[in-house]
Order: structure tokens, then C-alpha cells, then sequence
């Protein structure tokens, strides 16, 4: 079958089986290889990415589904030129060990804090009016990445200089 | 000056924009085949017959492969030869690779291979502890038994004793790059393998073994790994091999990688460990006289688990002088996957067992397990007397043996060219016994401790942490607290650096120094996150004295330099720094003498610093210098090479020097446990960490939070189960609980101790990767301590410390008082 999809603004059509995962169709597709296939199980957000701005784990995503739907991999979001904040703020915190966990914690604190900037609350949050970027939320937001290293302490660091960058 | 800088990872921004390239993302032809094994239902038993019709006329299948149809037994063992690629028609384990499929996708050859028709007679496999012991399976021919002194005789007349047992889990890598290989043929009949390895020297030998090829007909290449953690030293092997078989048979490059499913079914694991221990001391905690018995499951093969089981027992001491002591250790053969190298290599359980027994001393004495800990550790050099040095050799025992086990193996003069000689289950020569300076101590193998710094650390490390005040705030807490209960506990690791497999510790580096002054830099280590490439970089970087960026760093490639030993043991920056060192000193030194010359200078004046170099009242470029010798027709390439000195090991015997040198480390982990669900918390945590005078202090302690947070994980959360069938039932990340960003220590407070290696190391640092792993005990040591405020019993905590058994340990200690 065919779907239509906006990956990082292009348009793309592709033919695939029904089954198809949208992650193994930006990996084996489109040959966007930045998105990582970890558990294929949707536990460890290696493969986060963006749909429609949400942040999704694209091996829990059929692509049959999402005809005409936008979405925005680690590709797209910035270029060893032109980083974006988060890009940066890993660089600069060496937030990563062995990196295959990266390019998900970056897609998904990317969502992160635009959720939080938008006012969504989690289950931590204090005000379920104005929740604030703290450790705690950061621990509870970001729990669905995992990284076997353990970077955790700098993964929360850089984050949080992003974070400062962008108010 | 670029060693001792806090520098990030050397592939920082191909990491963030997702360019890293790890093995799936590497672009094979079209016409490359993917690659799926069919895999066993059973635990133990015997093929009865395999229909594979299905299988071959499925879409998209290529190829299909059973046993009969290898070139050989295309054996996967690093180290016993016993781990035929498939299945020889016994079956060993449920998840055993039985057939091959090659298919022209991946998704092709994993649906196909569910579509076999495979009939077993179905044995009663052997799955615990009891039923190895019962049916005597284990790997050599009895339990190993090294000890000095009189054990049972100084428990027996001690002043006070205690017995207990421990049971400790295992642990899934779960790397999140999962295994992975391509093998891509030559028009020549070589290959091109690239594996998510460890150890591509392995790779190469297994390959070219399985193929009968030579090992120049195969190169294997690795740039970096999504993680190993010890999970790829051999467990890459099948998958490699697999590739080989397949690329060789069809002329078309095959790639393999594991479903997550598949990976945690088919690959080994951290060994678990029972420890039943004895012990015999004073009033005040002297530790007169220690027994300990080790039962380890082993699984279906060898593996390495020989010397696991033997790091296990080299570091039943710890930090601790035990002057009377007996450690047995029975190495079983069960029918599971092959347990294998996890960061540590049983270090961690050795180490487990003696911080068990130090904890439940304290809780006897009522003392504070601090106190006990520190009374017996060993003695700074040179602050003891002879009588209780333990200088002269200790004596050694080992249990007898039948001809044909690993004893007669190991007596050989000359090497089998088949043998594993660059596996750590390969086969090693006796060594001398070590010297041992006057007033020194010395471990129950006889190596003199040297360098022992664990006093002084651990002294600033209670000061910083305020260990005694929150321990009394802690007591005060739990008084006024029924349901809630805190922990507070110190541990430290002292840990052996350097392969006990005496002949791994050397390495080898090439270093080319080209023209315009850049620098390209190749070594026999391999990255897998734990910033390997930025220090050997920086090493090289300093070497020259020129900026980082003028080193180019490559993948991996057994073409490059042969002969490499596995990225383990912690050693990767001490034998490939000092293999590149070596390398960069040779061409300096040749450039050296050559602009020496031309300027009528001395060699040694000539200085090489901030990307000059400077010879006389010449100031040039470094490229300067480059084109310059270039010129004058002066090699700038070079081959490294280092060998650790100093270290000999008789493993018979359990006597010698295995280690160059340790590691020391010491943690306090504080943690609150809810008593009606077992739920818990690590609160804070504080570390100070022996990383000698570090290479790149900020990789170094990315290193330490890491190994903390994974060792705490296989103690509470990572807990691996099989049913009666042998069947594994946590087989992803949905059953099985790693730590993620939210069990993170809510206060994390890393510190490197200020000081350099005794012994000359590249820099004086120290190795780094798995000695933090240890102080992960500490937290597991807080939960049994919160344990410890809800009765008058001593916990006997099992780990992993799951909710559910601090749930069962506080179920069977309420009514005991407290």
C-alpha cells in the first residue's frame, strides 16, 4: 500500500506492507538511520520521534496510519552545522556514554519542554496549573528514554541548559 | 596540553544529529541477505526430527542451513570448543540457535523461521543449583579451592562467628545497541566483516576457523558500539560466524542482527551466585577466620566462565586482610544460556560476599558497619609487622583433578594454533610468585597490597557525606517513623586491574603522522561509550604536542593491528594508551633526531608543545616539521606496543601477582524503604573514586555515576526468571527493569580522589570502567540496613532486592523485635 508522509518537510510517498512500523520505514525506507531501533517494543525510546509536533515511539506507530501526517526525526531538528539548543546543550554536557540512546532523549525532551512551556501537567507536577521544569518532573518526563549507560546526571544537566537557553 | 582535560566523547556531534553510525546504519548493496536463527523450545533434550520445507519455500528465503550443511562445526567458544553454531541435534537450551535462515529482508527470515516443523525428545533439564550438584554437572572436574592459613580452625576457636547464605541474581546487558554483524565477501574470498564487538581480534579467529580460513583472509572492523557492558567479548561470535557462512556459501554480503526478544533469549548473561559463608572473629570485628563456598550457574557452555568464577574468588577479600581463609568455588553446568563476561567479570559477586559478611558481623556486635569495615581493612604499606604481614608465600590448595580437564590444558608448552589464545578462557602458563616487601600485606593469592589508599579516602569520603550524623539522624527517624524506614550504609571496592589471563595484557597501536601535519591513530581497543577514543586521542594529541583536533580517530580494524585482546577488564586506556604513546614516541623521536641535526641541537632539546616544535632558535609548525622530515626521507609511521610488566599468575595454585595494580573507590548510598509495599528510594548518594591522576576527569566520572546506578540496578531492580522449564520469562525491557532517569539518586554527589597511580600507567591514571560498578553495593547494603530498623534479626536480604523480597525479608522480621 501507499502512504504520504512529511518527514523533516519533504514529502515523501512510500510503498510499503500494511504492517510496517513507521520506524522501520524511516530507517529502512527513507534511510533515516539517526532514529534507533532499541526494544522494537516500545519500552526504551530509542526511536522517538515527532508526530504532528507529539512525541511518539515511531516502533509503536504503523505507517498505514499516518497518511498525510508530518513528522520530524533527529535529522531534522538541526545538522552538525546549525545544532539546536538541546543539540548543543548535549555537546556541551557530554550528555551520552555510548550515544544510541541520544538521538530519542533529544527528540523527546524536545516534546518535553514544549509540554511543560504549554502548561500539561504530569503526575509529579505540584501545580496542575503552571507545572515548572524541575529535577523531579525531568526525572518523571523523561523516564520513558532509557539509557543503559547511565548518563542520567548528565542527560538531566543538559536539559536543563537548554531549557535556560530558551526563556 | 590535552591529557588530564575534561573533554567530551570524540563523535559529540554525530551523536545529537543522529549521524553515528552504528552496525544497522551502515548502507549495505542491494542485493545483501538479513539473517535469522531458528531456535530451540526446549531446555534439554534431543532433536527428533527438523522439517525445514516450510521454511525454504517461505517468501523471500534465499538459503536455509542446519548443522550438516556448515563448512564445520563453526564453534562460537572463546574458550572449550563447545558451542557448535547450531545445534548438533542435542539441545541445550531453550533458545539454542537450531538453523539459519537467509532471506532478502530481515523481516522475511524471522517469519520464516517460525515456520520449521521441529520434533524433540524432551530430558529433564538441569536448571538450579541443587539439581547441578546432584547430577555432579559442572564445568572441570571438581570446585577450585584456594586458602591460606587455617580457616576452620581460627572460626572454630574465634570469640564470636556467624554463618549465612546469599543469593545474588544475574543481569541481562541489555545494551541498547543490540548484537549485531555484516559480513561483506571479497572478489579475492576474503571477507569484511563488521561486528558489534568487543573483541575483534576474536571475531577474526573465529571466522576464519569456522571458514578454514587463515586469519589474513578475514578483517573485521568495528567503529563503535551501542553499549557492551561485557556482553560483547563472545557473544558476537554467532552472528559473525553466521555472516561468514552465509556470505561465503552465496557470494552476497549478509547482515544479522538480534530482535530484542531473541537477544535476551539466545546471548548469556551475568553469572548468579550463591555464597554460603562462614566466618570466625573478635569482639571488637577482626575477622580471624573466613569460609566461602561460591556456587555459580554457569549454563550450557564454558564460555568464559572459568575465569569469572576465578575474579569472583580473587576478590572474596575486598578491601579486607583476612589472615585465615578458604574459598571454594563450584563452576555449574545447567541448562541456560551461557552466563558470560559482565562488567566486573564476578568481581562484583566476590566482592558482595564479603561486604554481606562484614554487614551481618556489624549487626551481631551491634557495631557500625563503618567501624568494622575500616578495622579490617588492610594496612597501608609498610605499617605492618611481620607477623601479621602474611609475607611468606601462602600456602595453596586446589581440589584434585582427572586427566583431560582444564588442568592438563593448561600445562601445555607449546600453543594449539586452534586454541582461544586471545580469549580470556584460553589457556595460561604458570606463573612465578610474586615478591612481597617487608610490612606489606598480602591478599589471600599472595599479591602484596600496595598503594592501598581506602583509609584516607574512605575518611574524607564520611566527612563529605557526613556519614555519622545522618547514620545517628537516620536511627533518630526510623524511631518516630513505623511505616517509612531510611538506610544509610558505606562500601568500598578495591579492585584487580589487568587480564588474570597473564599473556592479554599487551596491546598495540599505529600511529601516521602525515605531511600537513595531521594525525591518524589506530589501536586494538574498541568504543562502546565509555570514551576510550577521546583518551587514546588525547594521549596521542599530548604525544606531539598539537591540538586534538589534529588526530584523526578510526574504527577498529584487525588489518590495522593484530593480535588485539578484548575491550574488558577495564584495560582499554592502559594498554592502548600506552601502545599509542609507545607509537608517538618512536616518530618523535626520529623527528627529533633529524631537525636535531639540521638546527645543531641536542635530540632532547628539541621541544614538541602548542602545536610547534622548536629546535634551537627554530621555531616551525608542526607540519612544518612534518613536510620537513618528510623530506629529508624520515619515517613518520609507527607500530605501538606495550606490555603490562610485573604480573604473573599460577591459577592452580591461586597464587601470584594477576593484578599490576587496584582500584579503590568508596560510596555511601542513603535510602528510604516504604514497609507496606517495598517500594524504595535512593535519596542521596556520595562517591569519591580512585580514577590515580585521571586522563579526562569529565569521561572518568561519567564512568563512576554509571557503574553505580547499573551496579544498583542488578542488586533491586534487574531481576532475570526461568521457569521450571528453563524457559527465560523476562526477555525485554517490559519484564525487565533497568534503571531509567527516575531511579537516578535524587542527590548525586561524584568526586575523584586527588592522587596518581603508584605504579607507572599512561599519566599515572587508573583504569576506570568497572571498579564503580561496585560501589552499587552500597545501595543494596541501605536497603538491608533500613531492613535492619524493623526487628532485632539480622535481614539475610537477597538480591536483587526486588520490592517484592524486601516485602518477604520484612514480612519474616516483623515479630523479631524491633
Amino acid at each position: 500500500m501507499k502512504t504520504t508522509l512529511t518527514v523533516n518537510g519533504e514529502a515523501h510517498e512510500v510503498t510499503h506492507d500494511p504492517r510496517r512500523s513507521l520506524l522501520d520505514t524511516l530507517r529502512d525506507d527513507l534511510r533515516l538511520t539517526g532514529t534507533k531501533k532499541g526494544c522494537d517494543h516500545g519500552q526504551c525510546g530509542a526511536c522517538t520521534v515527532l508526530l504532528n509536533g507529539e512525541r511518539v515511539n515511531s516502533c509503536l506507530c504503523l505507517t498505514a496510519m499516518h497518511d498525510g501526517d508530518e513528522v520530524t526525526t533527529i535529522e531534522g531538528i538541526g545538522s552538525p552545522e546549525r545544532l539546536s539548543a538541546l543539540q548543543k546543550a548535549f555537546v556541551e554536557k557530554d550528555g551520552y556514554q555510548c550515544g544510541f540512546c541520544t538521538p530519542g532523549q533529544i527528540m523527546s525532551a524536545t516534546a518535553m519542554l514544549r509540554e511543560i512551556s504549554e502548561g500539561a501537567p504530569s503526575y509529579v507536577s505540584d501545580d496542575l496549573e503552571v507545572p515548572k521544569l524541575t529535577d523531579t518532573e525531568m526525572a518523571e518526563r523523561m523516564s520513558g528514554n532509557l539509557c543503559r549507560c547511565s548518563a542520567y546526571p548528565l542527560i538531566r544537566e543538559a536539559i536543563a541548559m537548554a531549557s535556560e537557553v530558551s526563556q | 596540553m590535552t591529557l588530564r582535560k575534561p573533554l567530551p566523547h570524540d563523535s559529540a556531534r554525530q551523536h545529537v544529529t543522529g549521524a553515528a553510525r552504528y552496525l544497522d546504519d551502515i548502507p549495505l548493496p542491494a542485493n545483501a541477505l538479513h539473517l535469522a536463527f531458528g531456535l530451540s523450545p526446549i531446555a534439554r533434550g534431543r532433536i527428533a526430527s527438523l522439517d525445514l520445507d516450510a521454511v525454504r519455500t517461505a517468501p523471500g528465503v534465499v538459503r536455509v542451513w542446519t548443522h550438516a550443511d556448515l563448512p564445520s562445526d563453526c564453534d562460537c567458544s572463546p574458550s572449550a570448543h563447545d558451542e557448535p553454531l547450531l545445534s548438533d541435534g542435542t539441545l541445550h537450551y531453550q533458545g539454542q540457535p537450531v538453523f539459519l535462515v537467509a532471506a532478502t529482508s530481515h523481516r522475511a527470515a524471522r517469519r520464516a523461521a517460525l515456520l520449521a516443523t521441529l520434533e524433540t525428545l524432551a530430558e529433564t533439564p538441569i536448571l538450579t543449583i541443587e539439581q547441578a550438584l546432584d547430577a555432579d554437572s559442572r564445568f572441570e572436574s571438581g570446585p577450585v579451592i584456594w586458602s591460606r592459613g587455617d580457616a576452620a580452625g581460627a572460626i572454630a576457636t574465634a570469640p564470636r562467628r556467624v554463618d549465612g547464605l546469599l543469593e545474588m541474581g544475574g543481569q541481562e546487558h541489555f545494551y541498547l545497541e543490540g548484537q549485531a554483524a555484516a559480513a561483506l565477501p571479497q572478489d579475492d574470498g576474503t571477507l569484511h566483516v563488521h561486528s558489534s564487538t568487543q573483541h575483534p581480534s576474536e571475531i577474526q579467529h573465529k571466522v576464519a576457523h569456522a571458514l578454514h580460513l587463515a586469519m589474513h583472509d578475514v578483517r573485521v572492523e568495528t567503529r563503535r558500539m551501542g553499549g557492551g557492558f561485557g556482553g560483547k567479548e563472545s557473544q558476537g561470535n554467532a552472528l559473525a560466524i553466521a555472516c561468514a557462512v552465509v556470505a561465503q556459501a552465496t557470494g552476497r554480503p549478509a547482515k544479522m542482527r538480534y530482535d530484542r526478544d531473541d537477544d535476551f533469549i539466545i546471548t548469556g548473561k551475568r553469572h548468579d551466585f550463591r555464597i554460603r559463608y562462614k566466618a570466625g572473629f573478635d569482639e571488637d570485628g577482626h575477622l580471624l577466620g573466613i569460609d566461602f563456598i561460591h556456587y555459580t550457574r554457569c549454563g550450557w557452555a564454558q564460555d568464559l566462565s572459568l575465569p569469572v568464577a576465578d575474579r569472583a574468588m580473587l576478590h572474596a577479600d575486598n578491601a579486607y586482610w583476612l589472615p585465615n581463609v578458604r574459598i571454594e568455588s563450584h563452576r555449574l553446568k545447567t541448562n541456560t544460556q551461557s552466563a558470560t563476561a559482565y562488567r566486573g567479570f564476578g568481581g562484583p559477586q566476590g566482592v558482595l560476599g564479603i561486604e554481606r559478611v562484614v554487614d551481618h558481623v556489624a549487626h551481631v556486635l551491634n557495631l557500625d558497619p563503618l567501624v568494622v569495615r575500616q578495622r579490617n581493612y588492610y594496612a597501608p604499606s609498610g605499617s605492618v609487622s611481620e607477623r601479621t604481614s602474611g609475607g611468606a608465600p601462602a600456602p595453596c590448595s586446589a581440589a584434585p583433578r582427572t586427566p583431560g580437564s582444564i588442568s592438563e590444558a593448561e600445562k601445555q608448552v607449546v600453543p594449539d594454533p586452534e586454541a582461544e589464545l586471545t580469549s580470556r578462557g584460553g589457556p595460561q602458563d604458570a606463573g612465578a610468585a610474586p615478591a612481597v616487601p617487608a610490612g606489606v600485606q598480602t591478599t589471600p593469592y599472595g599479591q602484596p597490597v600496595e598503594g592501598f589508599i581506602l583509609h584516607e579516602m574512605t575518611e574524607r569520603l564520611a566527612e563529605r557525606a557526613e556519614y555519622h550524623a545522618r547514620r545517628a539522624r537516620i536511627a533518630e527517624w526510623n524511631a518516630a517513623n513505623p511505616v517509612l524506614k531510611r538506610g544509610i550504609a558505606l562500601s568500598p571496592v578495591k579492585f584487580g586491574i589487568s587480564f588474570t589471563l597473564t599473556h592479554l595484557n599487551q596491546a598495540g597501536a599505529l600511529v601516521h603522522v602525515y605531511h600537513d601535519g595531521s594525525i591518524l591513530m589506530n589501536h586494538g581497543g574498541t568504543e562502546m561509550g565509555q570514551g576510550l577514543f577521546q583518551k587514546v586521542a588525547q594521549v596521542a594529541a599530548h604525544g606531539f604536542g598539537v591540538p586534538l583536533d589534529a588526530v584523526r580517530i578510526t574504527a577498529t580494524d584487525t588489518a590495522k593491528v593484530p593480535n588485539t585482546s578484548a575491550t574488558a577488564a577495564s584495560s582499554g586506556s592502559d594498554l592502548n594508551g600506552a601502545a599509542v604513546a609507545n607509537a608517538c614516541a618512536a616518530i618523535r623521536a626520529r623527528m627529533a633526531a633529524h631537525l636535531a641535526s639540521v638546527h645543531g641541537v641536542e635530540p632532547d632539546a628539541v621541544r614538541f608543545a602548542d602545536g610547534r616544535v622548536i629546535a634551537g632558535k627554530t621555531t616551525m609548525s608542526f607540519a612544518e616539521a612534518a613536510a620537513l622530515c618528510y623530506q629529508a626521507r624520515i619515517s613518520l609511521s609507527a607500530a605501538g606496543y606495550y606490555a603490562t610488566p610485573e604480573i604473573s599468575w599460577d591459577r592452580m595454585r591461586g597464587h601470584g601477582r594477576p593484578f599490576y595494580y587496584f582500584a579503590h573507590g568508596a560510596a555511601v548510598t542513603e535510602v528510604v524503604l516504604d514497609t507496606l509495599t517495598g517500594e524504595n528510594r535512593i535519596l542521596r548518594t556520595d562517591i569519591l573514586h580512585d580514577c590515580g591522576a585521571s586522563l579526562n576527569p569529565a569521561l572518568d566520572v561519567g564512568q563512576i555515576e554509571g557503574g553505580y546506578v547499573q551496579g544498583a540496578g542488578w542488586l533491586t531492580t534487574e531481576e532475570l526468571v526461568w521457569d521450571d522449564h528453563g524457559r527465560l520469562r523476562t526477555h525485554a525491557p517490559s519484564t525487565y527493569k533497568i534503571p531509567a532517569c527516575s531511579d537516578r539518586p535524587d542527590v548525586f554527589n561524584v568526586s575523584l580522589w586527588d592522587g596518581e597511580n603508584h605504579v607507572p600507567t599512561v599519566g599515572r591514571s587508573k583504569a576506570v570502567g568497572e571498579p564503580p560498578f561496585m560501589l552499587g553495593i552500597s545501595a543494596f547494603l541501605a536497603l538491608s540496613d533500613a531492613l535492619a530498623a524493623c526487628g532485632d534479626a539480622y535481614p539475610s536480604l537477597d538480591a536483587p532486592a526486588t520490592p517484592e523480597r524486601l516485602l518477604a525479608a520484612f514480612g519474616s522480621l516483623r515479630g523479631t523485635g524491633g
